[in-house]
């Protein structure tokens, strides 16, 4: 059916016990986009993967994955999706084209329709040559890069990816988004969790944040730096315990102010002139910083600061 | 492609028995991994082996005869065999179904990633278990090649102490599987000993079920390993009767359950 999306939430709960991990939330996935849950730890974005992955059943709420219902169907869903969890599940007796095959079979795929996709695969993730190597002994980098591989031996339509880049190096990290985007321009449809705002940006077309198991906002990044945020964050950085009293002094000038306890935070759309105005008022920061607003600014103000363990 | 050999390896094993849907991917992949660890199997079918050489050899020396089904007499090395055998079909299946499962469930997560793939817990519960069973009966046959060659087989029956080996797989290795989904860590399976080694000296391995006190029979004949050992007695020594019709029912129905359990585990453990 045209126009139907490819993954549907209606009041989608999920319950641990006394604890609601995911608690009524709503979404919609389209063919072909990338799209992201963003949120602290403890947000309910794993929960929701795994509902998604037919390997956690709902507690409540509508769900369809691919127009089926996960809870007759999760066999021919998960035929159908690929999944990189969030630590790699490789096969740590076997090699690299073992795990590759291995987990072709587990798929039902006949040897022959096997043999040339593992090469091709083993091409796109860079592991040819440790191709009989033992996987235990690999990078992270390319544990990530061979579990990717591994989640696209059956030419899912759907590939979910539960923090993908987590623990990664830069190199690694933007080798794996470079493989990524190859597979959304191939028309593949991403959905991945993540709480590297950068990685949100760069990756995702349209993203929910998460907070405490509900959706509190929803929009592409730009769409929610535009609603949440100003376009540019002003940095003031004073000594420690210092910027408190200097925020009087300025709270006028911005849009809005954010005191921390070495920094003041001045969002502005025009940053310059922000910066002039301080100027005028005669305050000795340390330091002063311009930049342009990132959806950790927006993420921060809607799940706030404080930690979350 | 290294997957061959191991594919080769299912087509000899009777389609029968693998008939049971995608389990038998957890099967192909077990048998890569053994291919590189050939030489594990070797310490469990050297213990009956041992058994029979020492105990066999060495007590049926001083103890010339021993009384056998239907009050007959029958010398003690071929007395002594059958119940090795059975119980070696029980190790294989026990180490594999125990240490070897515990380790991907809890370490390697194997399951975790098969289970993102279309097979489901029961094909995660079925694959091991056929697969353990797999094991048991290959000890087993190693072990009624050792009892032809020292004259152990005293009947043609014998032919079928190989399926008999197949039932004492299955019950012992999807009990085994149940109970390894219960285990909270290593020292746990000190139990699975506390288990196996009375079980081992009692089950009439040694000596006749009449030697018992009443009450220890009855406690012996609800113990699985003795119907195991009935049954590959009666086969080897060609003494079958409707009993063993019971003791096969026995070891297919404690299979059977320990395989539903075993099934509802991984879903509750791992399908959350």
């Amino acid at each position: 059916m045209p126009g139907e999306p490819l993954i549907y939430g209606r009041g989608l709960v999920k319950q641990f016990g006394t604890v609601r991990a995911v608690d009524s939330i709503d979404f919609a996935v389209e063919r072909g986009e990338a799209f992201g849950f963003l949120g602290p730890n403890g947000a309910g974005k794993s929960s929701t993967m795994r509902m998604i992955a037919c390997v956690s059943p709902r507690t409540s709420g509508d769900l369809s994955v691919l127009g089926l219902d996960p809870d007759r169907d999760g066999a021919r869903i998960r035929g159908r999706i690929g999944v990189v969890p969030q630590e790699d599940s490789l096969d740590l007796e076997l090699t690299v084209r073992e795990n590759l095959y291995v987990y072709g079979r587990y798929f039902d795929l006949p040897r022959s329709e096997l043999r040339p996709r593992i090469e091709q695969l083993l091409r796109f993730a860079q592991l040819t040559e440790r191709g009989d190597d033992r996987v235990e002994p690999l990078s992270g980098g390319m544990k990530r890069r061979l579990t990717i591989a591994r989640s696209l031996i059956n030419e899912p339509e759907l590939l979910l990816l539960d923090e993908p880049t987590t623990g990664l190096d830069p190199q690694a990290r933007h080798a794996l988004w470079d493989r990524l985007y190859r597979l959304k321009s191939q028309g593949v449809t991403l959905v991945l969790t993540t709480h590297y705002m950068d990685e949100a940006e760069q990756l995702c077309d349209r993203l929910v944040v998460m907070d405490r198991g509900t959706v509190a906002a929803e929009g592409s990044p730009q769409g929610l730096i535009g609603r949440y945020c100003t376009r540019e964050v002003v940095e003031l950085r004073f000594g420690p315990g210092e910027s408190e009293r200097h925020a009087d002094k300025v709270a006028d000038i911005p849009e809005r102010i954010e005191v921390l306890p070495d920094r003041l935070l001045l969002y502005t759309d025009q940053g310059d002139a922000t910066v002039e105005a301080v100027q005028r008022r005669a305050l000795a920061p340390v330091s002063v910083l311009v930049r342009r607003a990132t959806l950790e600014d927006v993420f921060l103000r809607l799940t706030g600061r404080q930690l979350v363990d | 492609m290294s997957g061959e050999r191991a594919t080769l390896a299912l087509r000899v094993v009777p389609p029968a028995v693998l008939g049971f849907g995608r389990g038998r991917r957890l099967i192909e992949r077990n048998l890569l991994v053994a291919r590189r660890t050939w030489w594990v199997p070797l310490s469990g079918i050297a213990e009956p082996v041992f058994y029979l050489l020492s105990i066999g050899i060495g007590i049926g020396k001083l103890v010339t005869s021993i009384p056998g089904p239907h009050h007959s007499l029958i010398p003690y090395a071929p007395y002594v065999a059958p119940a090795l055998l059975a119980s070696s079909a029980m190790n294989g299946a026990v180490y594999e179904c125990t240490f070897n499962v515990y380790f991907k469930l809890k370490y390697a997560k194997i399951y975790d990633a098969v289970l993102a793939t279309p097979m489901g817990a029961a094909d995660v519960a079925r694959g091991e278990v056929v697969y353990a069973m797999l094991r048991g009966t290959a000890y087993a046959a190693i072990f009624v090649v050792m009892m032809a060659a020292l004259g152990d087989i005293r009947s043609a029956w014998a032919v079928f102490a190989l399926p008999a080996a197949v039932m004492i797989g299955l019950a012992f290795s999807a009990v085994g599987m149940a109970a390894t989904t219960y285990m909270r860590g290593w020292t746990d399976f000190d139990m699975v000993q506390l288990a196996l080694l009375p079980m081992f000296l009692f089950s009439t391995t040694f000596y006749p079920l009449s030697t018992y006190p009443r009450w220890l029979q009855v406690v012996v004949e609800l113990t699985p390993l003795y119907h195991g050992v009935s049954l590959t007695r009666s086969l080897t020594l060609g003494y079958v009767g409707v009993g063993d019709v019971g003791h096969a029912a026995y070891l297919v129905a404690m299979g059977a359950v320990g395989l539903a359990v075993a099934s509802r585990r991984i879903r509750t453990l791992l399908l959350r």
